[in-house]
């Protein structure tokens, strides 16, 4: 293992903004990283004819988490899964626009998917490890990518695992059944494994939904820690694991994008009447 | 009080946001009557009134607590957020300042008793001016609480210079009587602690505007609020 990830260092990601009550609110811009890992200009999305995302237009800043929040049918899920092309194993699904990534669009045809999903990892609903080992889990995805000697991946597997927090627990049975994990260590699994390729950004379909609150909250810790490294966009129906976890939040509607900002300012402030009505639970 | 575009999804919860509103209503209800008997107790020299707002304050206290306890309660049961959060803070400072503003009034009717006992000195017309514009500014920043009207709630905030100045005035005509003759003193002593604590009662209305702003709006007022309180660098030359 070269390492060179864990050495990454970030500028202390920004953090809400502070102080007093009317601080609370205070609309300020600075507690969003300007660098865009991804940036999405007017991004529409087609089920056939349906069109389920209109002119979408959102950055994600680097380093930082990006929630996702809105009514079931709002779009959310659409947009996480057109951050990895996920929609191209679906015929007659299709999206236009630009989702520009390290100076590509993504959702252009030429784009090689497997580079891409190397890039872009995700995390889904309910723990989905694969019947075979804890180490065999790991090791699998990096080997589609990497040419690695057997030192060399259980240098990767414990990193990887040392990262989602999983390490201590399993270290002793790696050659033991991954499903023999609880849940919620699943699911750090999971994220082990996604990490383990290296990616660039991680995307978190609703993670912790199928986990008891202590293991929500162990991810929650985890989601804190891996932006270090990492860009993160997190869907999720909980507003207040929104409200905990993440740097920016955007709010969809009806396959539009209604309104994002600073966590801190959409929970206390909103600006736009449809957010006000989604986070004080008056529709959705 | 609640932004009531529409109806909360939960309606145990819409109703305990519609309690807390009429529980600061209340209590601001009951500050400004106590505000305005300890100015008629003063003006009239009626001592058992003056008695009366002094027990009563105990009602403003315990609404104060009441409302404590119940907003720490929603804070924890619901975790409100956007414009509901902002209410239900808005909610706990606003019973804070009433809760001053009862204890202004309560003191000032205390000296009321004292200067029953006193020759009259003076005529207690401003004293009677700013109770009223006081009361006033009270009542509409409850009611801009409660209409959610930033407007009046604007106007509050900006409203409490004219209070500034009768208590300029009362400073100086006080000073005047106890110079002119020393057995005014006690009386013009607790004479000036009443008119100070009317001025502190506005400035308890003005901080109550600027959290109805606050809670309606979402965001605070930056600038600074005008103010015509000079008393802080008053001198009266004794005659020659």
């Amino acid at each position: 293992m070269n390492g060179t990830m864990t050495e990454q260092t970030s500028p202390t990601p920004g953090s809400p903004p502070q102080g007093s009550f009317g601080g609370l609110a205070a609309r300020s811009a600075a507690a969003v990283n300007p660098t865009a890992r991804i940036s999405i200009r007017n991004l529409e999305f087609f089920y056939g004819s349906n069109r389920a995302l209109k002119g979408i237009n959102i950055d994600y800043p680097e380093r930082q988490v990006t929630g996702m929040i809105g009514p079931s049918g709002c779009g959310k899920s659409t947009l996480l899964r057109v951050l990895n092309r996920m929609y191209s194993l679906y015929p007659g699904q299709r999206a236009t626009g630009e989702v520009m990534m390290d100076g590509r669009n993504i959702v252009a045809p030429e784009v090689d998917l497997n580079d891409l999903r190397s890039k872009v990892g995700m995390v889904f609903q309910k723990p989905t490890p694969f019947p075979m080992t804890i180490h065999e889990n790991i090791a699998f995805g990096v080997r589609l990518h990497e040419k690695l000697n057997k030192a060399q991946m259980d240098e990767r597997v414990e990193w990887a695992l040392t990262r989602a927090a999983l390490w201590g627990e399993v270290k002793d049975r790696l050659h033991g059944s991954a499903m023999g994990l609880s849940g919620g260590q699943q699911q750090r699994l999971c994220i082990a494994r996604t990490i383990a390729v290296r990616p660039e950004v991680i995307l978190f379909d609703e993670p912790t939904s199928a986990l008891d609150p202590i293991s929500t909250l162990k991810i929650e810790e985890l989601i804190d820690e891996l932006k270090q490294d990492f860009t993160i966009a997190i869907v999720t129906h909980n507003m207040q694991q929104a409200a905990r976890c993440a740097d920016q939040v955007a709010f969809f509607y009806l396959g539009e994008l209604i309104e994002v900002a600073p966590a801190a300012e959409l929970f206390t402030a909103p600006r736009q009447q449809k957010t006000q009505e989604y986070i004080t639970g008056r529709f959705g | 009080m609640v932004d009531a575009a529409q109806e909360h999804t939960v309606k145990s919860y819409a109703e305990e946001l519609k309690r807390l509103s009429g529980m600061i209503t209340r209590m601001g209800g009951l500050a400004e009557r106590q505000v305005a008997d300890a100015t008629e107790a003063l003006v009239e020299r009626d001592t058992d009134l003056a008695a009366l707002v002094v027990q009563r304050d105990i009602e403003i206290d315990q609404l104060e607590r009441e409302i404590e306890a119940f907003t720490i309660r929603l804070l924890a049961l619901r975790q409100p957020m956007g414009s509901d959060l902002r209410v239900i803070v808005a909610a706990m400072r606003i019973s804070h300042d009433l809760e001053r503003i009862g204890d202004y009034a309560r003191n000032a009717a205390k000296r009321a008793i004292v200067i029953a006992e006193q020759p009259q000195i003076g005529s207690l017309n401003g004293f009677q001016r700013m109770a009223r514009l006081v009361q006033e500014n009270l009542k509409n920043a409850i009611d801009a609480l409660v209409n959610s009207d930033v407007a009046k709630a604007d106007e509050v905030w900006a409203a409490d210079e004219p209070v500034d100045e009768i208590y300029n005035g009362i400073f100086r005509e006080m000073l005047t009587h106890m110079m002119e003759d020393p057995r005014n003193i006690t009386a013009a002593t607790h004479l000036l602690f009443i008119a100070k604590n009317l001025e502190r009662i506005g400035d308890h209305a003005t901080n109550i505007a600027e959290t109805v702003h606050f809670a309606v709006r979402g965001d605070t007022m930056t600038e600074e609020r005008p103010k015509a309180d000079a008393s802080a660098y008053a001198v009266i030359r004794p005659p020659q």
